[in-house]
């Protein structure tokens, strides 16, 4: 998300001390930095940089250790055999049944999930933003869900749907729906909706503020309708809210993983790809492969911001060109 | 922003202190989860799945070291496979808050290849196999050298109705026709199994294959092979499956259904370990008057079966700080005297022979006989440190029973299996 701003920094930075100014891009002009506003920087950067070596540590480091273990034969179970075998855990995965059926698996909760919590958590944020009458008491009930632990919410959900123990099995008549594959998956992306909307609404609500009261009233009185204030108006005003609010539940539905934990363990091919990675990682001890398929995840997951980045132009909010880059 | 000496050097004073407490309590954790070598007395911590009635175990063993040691026991979760991941996770960060670790039978291989295990030497490996039924014992042995000892063990055997049949059936063939004839006369006679995808339906592939007189990897556990008994039981399990006889929901049956099954009157026939028979003389004392018990069908009328064993080995921690009083701790807890306890109590079938004969056991194990006939005849599952990982393709590749197809079905587990042991398999 604040890539833009990081590279500002970076390149001001490797031209400060010699004064030299790299070549303006998007032909936005710059001038030579003074000598005050170059010290500044400078402690800037120094402040920022235990932030910066903690993050090397914890995210840089474990990334390129995974990268280097999916390029090795490394399973904890034949220690002796450990070798360095390149590109071919990417083969073996990449070639595997079992790793395209959960890439399936995982698109298709993706999609599905993001695509109903933005109808849902639009309505729930127009609700929000609109109540007038116990405010606070609407807005903290309608995050509650958000607030529940997954595993937990994950457990009573199991319940319920577990015949002898739930109420909601014996609704859909004889049978347990979380040992059939199509009905399992519905209800992975049910708990997954139900848990995550409030997120969604919440961000879209930010949004919400953002438009105008004058606006929508001047619209009014050019007699637009309630739905073509909605589209015509609020709509275009949101979409930066929008935008950062898909990319955040598109990021987090791809890597889903609590839920299929706890409700089906992977069992009738529900396994998204974190599930097959865990699998592979921590039941089968095999890290070269598990670490491709956590390489891979990344990549996947590096794909999707970037399509949302450059491709939408999702931005963070106040970093936009107009907005607070000071 | 502009004067970095604001505040002074009491500031400073006050974030040392914050930053030290911050130290602090990270590490007062990681303290805590030491040695806790309070009094010097070692503490030997087991990690052994719930068992109602080790505690009293401990207890003795405790009692009889007179100071030298005290065992903890931590109960591991009950579910086998979260037992493995916990016991995995912490191997694996070299965890010595682990000293004596009670493992399945079939994960002793693939924790002594990792090099987690301590191998039994000397006096202590002699003490182990002194009157040790030869199958447990291989379980808990690699490459020639032994890992852990057997403390209890397990075989599943045939129960059937006296007033539906009159003598046990021998074959596969043998039981599906007396089925078939059962269903015929419009008799209860559904046999009744376990089928789900997982490792129960591996148990009984197994069984099938070694009965069979195949082999599902080489003797050395190095190669995938197999061969015309393994694609002989395939033939077997899939006419079994597809017979008319299971109950409906057969290829979604573990151990507690099937036991149930049988207990509600549908079954003519269960094959199931014997902890299914204190359950039923419990629950249904008129019915568990009329069940008996018989070996393990075969394949071949002319050869006895070889059943699957089960249980658990006791192994010691390779970081572990007290090896010495944990070999001594296992060894307490699976002596004879203390078998026939669990037996008894926790219904766990004994490795050591002599165990069986003892008085108190006839009683508790009225099949006894015919457990130890099968123990002392018995197939073990594949020996190898990715057995883990084969179990978890095959179950998948032989579920549902139903549709295998022998040939087909045998070369992709061949496949799947070798990947398995060259680390290039996937798990699903």
């Amino acid at each position: 998300m604040s890539t833009d701003s990081t590279t500002t920094v970076d390149r001001t930075e490797a031209a400060g001390p010699k004064g030299r100014v790299p070549a303006p891009r998007r032909g936005r002009g710059r001038v030579p930095l003074s000598e005050g506003k170059r010290a500044e920087r400078k402690l800037g950067w120094l402040l920022c940089a235990p932030a910066a070596l903690v993050m090397l540590a914890v995210t840089a480091y474990p990334i390129l250790y995974s990268v280097w273990l999916s390029l090795q034969r490394f399973d904890l179970k034949f220690p002796d055999q450990r070798e360095f075998v390149g590109l071919s855990n990417y083969v073996t995965v990449l070639s595997n049944g079992y790793w395209w059926t959960a890439f399936g698996v995982t698109m298709l909760i993706t999609v599905v999930t993001v695509a109903v919590e933005l109808v849902l958590g639009m309505g729930l944020a127009i609700v929000m933003h609109r109540t007038i009458i116990g405010r606070g008491l609407v807005r903290t009930s309608a995050l509650i869900p958000y607030g529940i632990v997954t595993v937990v919410a994950a457990f009573s959900w199991r319940y319920a749907w577990t015949p002898g123990t739930g109420y909601l099995a014996t609704l859909f008549g004889e049978g347990a729906p979380l040992t059939e594959r199509a009905s399992a998956l519905a209800i992975i992306m049910l708990a997954e909706i139900w848990k995550t909307t409030p997120f969604m609404a919440l961000l879209l609500m930010a949004g919400l503020a953002l438009v105008p009261e004058d606006l929508l009233k001047a619209a009014s009185m050019d007699g637009a309708s309630a739905w073509q204030r909605f589209t015509k108006v609020m709509l275009p005003v949101m979409k930066p809210a929008i935008l950062v609010a898909l990319l955040f539940r598109t990021l987090d539905a791809f890597r889903v993983f609590d839920n299929i934990f706890v409700l089906t363990a992977g069992a009738n091919q529900t396994s998204s790809v974190s599930m097959l990675a865990y699998n592979n990682l921590i039941r089968g001890l095999n890290l070269g492969i598990g670490s491709t398929m956590s390489v891979l995840i990344f990549i996947a997951v590096a794909i999707i911001a970037f399509v949302f980045v450059k491709l939408f132009g999702t931005a963070a909010p106040g970093s936009t060109d107009e907005g607070g880059r000071r | 922003m502009t004067d970095p000496h604001r505040g002074g050097p009491a500031r400073s004073g006050r974030i040392r202190l914050a930053a030290g407490a911050v130290a602090l309590a990270l590490l007062a954790p990681m303290a805590a989860c030491g040695s806790g070598e309070d009094g010097g007395i070692p503490t030997i911590n087991l990690y052994y799945s719930p068992e109602q009635n080790l505690q009293k175990v401990v207890d003795d063993c405790n009692a009889q070291a007179g100071g030298r040691y005290e065992i903890k026991y931590r109960v591991l979760p009950r579910a086998a496979d979260e037992q493995r991941v916990q016991l995995v996770r912490r191997l694996a960060a070299e965890d010595s808050g682990m000293d004596v670790l009670g493992l399945d039978v079939t994960w002793t291989q693939e924790f002594a290849s990792a090099g987690w295990l301590l191998e039994w030497t000397g006096e202590r490996r002699a003490e182990a196999e002194r009157g040790t039924l030869a199958g447990p014992l291989e379980t808990a042995q690699y490459e020639d050298k032994l890992y852990a000892a057997p403390k209890n063990t397990n075989v599943q055997l045939l129960w059937y109705r006296t007033d539906l049949v009159s003598q046990p059936p021998r074959t596969w063939d043998e039981m599906i026709n007396f089925a078939l004839g059962l269903k015929g006369r419009g008799q209860p006679y559904r046999v009744i199994t376990m089928g789900a995808q997982y490792e129960g339906l591996v148990v009984l592939y197994n069984t099938l294959v070694a009965s069979a007189g195949g082999q599902i990897l080489n003797s050395e556990g190095t190669k995938a092979v197999f061969d015309d008994g393994a694609v002989r039981a395939l033939e077997v399990l899939r006419d079994f499956a597809n017979a008319g006889i299971t109950t409906s929901s057969f290829s979604n049956t573990i151990e507690d259904q099937a036991r149930l099954d049988f207990q509600s009157g549908a079954g003519a026939f269960q094959l199931n370990w014997p902890f299914v028979y204190p359950a039923m003389q419990e629950a249904d004392p008129e019915l568990a008057k009329k069940v008996k018990w018989a070996r393990f069908p075969g394949v071949d009328p002319n050869t006895p079966s070889k059943v699957t064993i089960g249980g658990v080995n006791l192994a010691v921690s390779r970081f572990s700080r007290h090896p010495e009083e944990s070999f001594e701790a296992a060894t307490c807890l699976r002596n004879p005297e203390h078998q026939k306890f669990s037996a008894i109590n926790d219904g766990v079938p004994p490795t050591i022979e002599s165990v069986y004969a003892e008085p108190e056991m006839a009683e508790a194990y009225p099949m006894r006989d015919t457990i130890l006939a099968e123990l002392k005849d018995a197939a073990t599952r594949p020996l190898s440190p990715a057995y883990q990982n084969i179990s978890t393709v095959l179950s998948a590749t032989l579920s549902p029973p139903s549709k295998i197809q022998p040939e087909r079905t045998a070369d992709r587990m061949r496949e799947a299996a070798q990947d398995a042991l060259e680390s290039k398999g996937v798990l699903p």
